[in-house]
């Protein structure tokens, strides 16, 4: 029986290990290091906060994988030896495989400051990370103050968290305004504004120089490259984004560059090895779409497409219209299709804000052609389903605005703005669109 | 702000405490006028009269002082009637431990008490639910300021004693537990806290307050001050306001007001949103003199409607809009399990195993219902007393009471509400409710209510399934794409409101393409998706 060896037990390697099984009676062996179980990612910052314990990230009971005869095996893969298809784990041992599938996501950056391996200075992705921030921040008598260093997605997470423990919180980020790589300016700013509102210290368009140590290799300052200021602090979070986590594959035959290198149908230079999320990076990218993709779905997506391809059914990866979201301490965000931070030649731009500063939708659409390309959305919940189905059938702006009560995903009884949206656009404009009534039909109605 | 909060915390103990406290405290007295009227109505053993009036009468004695030595003559008093050689069943009292002190001893032990507390009703009532509210009101008041802007703020849920079955979690576990106990079976312990709120009972319709008006405008209280808190908590949440300030409507004005208005005019106390089989005993009196049908119009409008609402208004109702409508917007039960219960929703057990439990238990109860209220009609039509032998020596009473006891006293109040800070809230309408699994049926097969799962968004972080009370696994559906059609599912709405990625949406469509099984997710390859999505 053909042996299906995975390393990495994310989101990736489960899917792809649960769609062999729904597919085949191949053996399958999953190898982490990081933790026995599945866990999810996403939430490990709930547990720090309280929300959940970390038997509540598990998507899955613990006899499931026995169940469905997927084999956890808790080891280090040291390196891969393709000619004898063999892995060498970290207490040398040797483990056979017929198909190897490497989902070793991402690791935290670390750009060679000065004491960045100190004691207290901490990422926020493994579970590992968890356990140090609960043993360095355990709450504000131990943590005097924290600074964070890198404005990502991670870098607000990091924050909220240590703020839900009081632990006052130096938020360093390198742009002049969060995010606003991604972000158009608006949006940027809005979050911003989040973060002062919830009494974090931004700093805003600074590097980290150094992290001073104290006499027993504990941090005890940053120093802020720009204006030479010290701040004391008992935790650094370090949050300047992740990159592939694949030194172990750097001395074999496969290819890497940033990460393992892949084509289409996921497969690595090296036959029967495929490379798929977080450490993956597709020779060309897809789409607008950057080459490697640090998003849980796409994780998810590589593996249901890899499944097919392991089971007989060659099957290239093509992933849908582009959709992300987040939240940024109490301001949901969803996207659906593109709205750069800067538009493009050929785009036009809708914003509107509400008066309480955290809703706000972005629209993008083609200046000429009036099609819509994307929307950001901030505070009010949209539907995934209806705009998979407008960037499909490439409707235009007219029509999204016209349906936007069909979009609209908040619960029920919430307050509705797509009267005052619509007529935002209608005087910016000059036209005159009215919404349409809402239609379980066009709702419901899966393309 | 985080003195105010602990003065009111510290307020609202002192009033629990002295309520708790007035327990043991204040005899009883019984007078030759009390002891002859109880006489009247309770004994016809002379041996239980005689040894009693000399023992108990003009003593003072405290409640339990009181209560043994009447159980114990009533003990006394039966081995004398069994030992008589024509013995006359009429003068046997039967000692019960879940009967005898509710029904026999309480009576007495009520019109007796003397002390303080009888006599300082109205300042007792400040000093115990006066503190307690006011204490509370403060406490949850302080929340708007402490827990920072609006938003879902669960922060800590997992690490205090209170809410993860920590020493207070056992505590108010331990509270819950005895308080149920000594209301259904013992409220001969409960004189005092019963006359707190007797003169709010003389003031609404001039009677006197027993154990269940004393139930009653707790449970009112309780839920009112926690709904306070639940507004707070939510107040960025329009459906969540809008449910509470519903449910704690209902509970006020259908469970509290209107059958004490009801008895003020000398209507039979009736709870209109109360639907059989949740109300099991509804055709209990049915032949006897007291059932609603003999109590003129009114009474015959309530037994209609009792039954135009389960046959009717509740299948309709919950095809329209699931069976949340009643169990999260209108129910009792549901009312105290989503404020008082609300800080426990994440010790529901989410297991597969639980599940299965589930099934088995509320299916049980929905039979056991069944199978007694068809007894209860059989001998009603069959016109057989209640009492007499059916088979196996078991009378259609038996049977009654048996269900009255395990289901009614047991399931449903101790396990059912003692348990919130063990097992999660909603114990009862999870496990045990044969309403919720009446409509269950019904929401799982011919409803047009699910909660949306939103494309491929979910990122698996499972705050859903943690705060799910009903003990749903939310997540293995959204993270599937998959809508969610559970039977259990209340309509809460908490999954959605803590969803950090925008999830999840409970609403009303057609029916077609309600359940859509899906294997890959909205968003990869189209060609993929039909190929999985559509063998």
């Amino acid at each position: 029986m053909e042996h299906i060896v995975i390393i990495g037990n994310g989101i990736s390697g489960v899917t792809v290990a649960r769609h062999i099984r729904k597919l085949s009676d191949k053996k399958i062996t999953i190898i982490s290091s990081e933790t026995e179980h599945f866990f999810s990612r996403t939430a490990l910052m709930y547990v720090y906060m309280g929300h959940m314990k970390f038997e509540n990230t598990k998507p899955y009971e613990d006899w499931f994988w026995d169940k469905n005869k997927i084999a956890l095996k808790k080891a280090l893969v040291k390196s891969i030896d393709t000619e004898n298809k063999q892995l060498v784990l970290d207490d040398n041992d040797h483990f056979a495989y017929d198909k190897l599938v490497i989902a070793t996501g991402s690791k935290p950056n670390k750009f060679g400051w000065p004491g960045q391996d100190l004691k207290g200075v901490i990422g926020m992705y493994h579970k590992q990370d968890l356990e140090s921030l609960e043993k360095y921040a355990p709450n504000n008598k131990e943590c005097k103050r924290a600074v964070i260093v890198g404005g990502g997605l991670i870098g607000i997470e990091l924050a909220e968290m240590l703020h839900s423990r009081n632990i006052p919180v130096t938020f360093l980020v390198r742009e002049d305004s969060f995010w606003n790589g991604v972000l158009p300016q608006e949006e940027s700013e809005m979050i911003n504004k989040e973060i002062i509102d919830n009494h974090i210290d931004l700093r805003l368009g600074v590097n980290l120089k150094e992290i001073k140590s104290d006499a027993n290799g504990k941090v005890k300052s940053i120093v802020i490259a720009e204006t030479g200021e010290e701040i004391a602090c008992n935790v650094v979070g370090l949050t300047a984004g992740v990159s592939p986590n694949i030194n172990f594959v750097k001395d074999s035959s496969i290819d890497t560059n940033r990460g393992v290198l892949v084509n289409r149908f996921l497969e690595t230079n090296t036959k029967d090895v495929y490379a798929i999320g977080d450490c993956a990076e597709q020779k060309v990218a897809i789409d607008q779409r950057r080459s490697i993709e640090a998003v849980w779905y796409t994780g998810r997506m590589m593996g249901e497409t890899l499944a097919q391809t392991i089971c007989g059914k060659k099957t290239a990866y093509k992933p849908g219209h582009w959709f992300n979201s987040a939240k940024f301490i109490d301001i949901e965000y969803q996207t659906y299709g593109w709205v750069w931070a800067k538009p493009k030649e050929n785009e036009a731009r809708f914003f509107w804000k509400h008066k309480d500063g955290k809703k706000a939708i972005h629209v993008n659409f083609d200046k000429t052609t009036r099609e819509f390309i994307g929307i950001n959305t901030f505070g009010i919940r949209m539907r995934h389903d209806f705009f998979d189905k407008v960037l499909t059938e490439k409707k235009d702006i007219e029509y999204v605005l016209k349906n936007l009560a069909n979009a609209n995903f908040d619960p029920e009884f919430y307050k509705q703005y797509e009267q005052e949206i619509i007529s935002k656009f209608n005087t910016e404009n000059n036209t005159s669109i009215k919404a349409a009534k809402k239609s379980w039909s066009l709702i419901f109605n899966r393309s | 702000m985080k003195t105010l909060k602990n003065i009111g915390l510290i307020i609202c103990f002192i009033g629990f405490t002295i309520f708790t406290a007035s327990i043991f405290t204040g005899t009883n007295k019984v007078s030759q006028e009390i002891f002859d009227s109880w006489v009247s109505q309770k004994v016809k053993s002379k041996f239980f009269i005689e040894k009693a009036q000399k023992e108990i009468v003009g003593k003072e004695l405290s409640a339990y002082q009181l209560s043994s030595k009447i159980i114990s003559i009533a003990k006394e008093s039966d081995a004398f009637e069994k030992s008589q050689e024509k013995i006359n069943w009429n003068n046997i009292i039967k000692v019960k431990w879940n009967k005898t002190s509710k029904n026999f001893v309480y009576p007495l032990v009520r019109a007796s008490a003397t002390g303080w507390v009888p006599k300082n009703q109205g300042l007792f009532f400040w000093l115990t639910f006066g503190l307690a509210i006011i204490g509370g009101l403060m406490a949850f008041g302080a929340d708007y300021k402490l827990l920072g802007p609006a938003g879902i703020k669960n922060n800590g849920i997992f690490q205090h004693s209170a809410t993860n079955r920590g020493i207070i979690g056992i505590g108010a576990f331990a509270f819950f537990v005895i308080f149920y106990v000594l209301l259904y079976f013992f409220p001969n312990y409960l004189i005092n806290p019963i006359l707190s709120v007797n003169p709010i009972k003389n003031w609404m319709n001039g009677n006197e307050s027993d154990q269940w008006f004393l139930y009653g405008f707790m449970y009112c209280s309780v839920m009112t001050v926690f709904a306070v808190r639940m507004f707070i908590k939510y107040r960025h949440n329009n459906y969540q306001i809008l449910r509470t300030s519903v449910v704690l409507f209902f509970q006020i004005a259908f469970a509290f007001l209107i059958p004490e208005i009801l008895v003020a005019f000398n209507k039979p106390w009736f709870d209109f949103k109360n639907a059989w089989p949740l109300d099991y005993d509804f055709f209990f009196d049915l032949g006897k003199d007291w059932s609603l049908m003999s109590q003129g119009q009114v009474g015959l409008f309530m037994f209609g409607w009792g039954i135009f609402l389960t046959l009717v208004i509740v299948p309709v109702m919950v095809y329209f809009y699931g069976k949340r409508w009643y169990c999260s917007w209108v129910c009792g039960c549901g009312g105290l399990a989503e404020t008082l219960g609300d800080p426990y929703r994440q010790l529901s057990s989410k297991s597969l195993f639980s599940w299965k439990v589930e099934r088995w238990l509320i299916h049980g109860v929905l039979v056991f219902a069944t199978l007694m209220t068809a007894l209860t009609l059989y001998i009603f039509f069959a016109e057989i007393e209640s009492w007499k032998e059916l088979a196996f020596g078991i009378s259609a009473y038996d049977v009654q009471s048996t269900y009255g006891f395990l289901i009614g006293s047991i399931f449903s109040g101790v396990i059912g509400t003692g348990f919130y800070p063990i097992l999660g809230n909603r114990v009862w309408c999870r496990f045990g409710c044969p309403l919720a699994a009446y409509m269950g049926l019904v929401q799982r097969f011919k409803s047009r209510f699910r909660i949306t799962t939103n494309g491929g968004q979910c990122i698996s972080c499972g705050n859903c399934s943690t705060y799910c009370e009903q003990g749903i696994d939310v997540r293995s559906y959204a993270q599937k794409g998959e809508n969610i059609i559970r039977s259990s599912c209340v309509g809460c709405g908490v999954c959605s409101a803590v969803c950090p990625r925008g999830v999840l949406k409970l609403e009303n469509g057609p029916e077609d393409g309600r359940i859509n099984p899906t294997e890959v997710l909205l968003g990869n390859d189209v060609d993929l998706l039909k190929l999985m999505n559509e063998k």
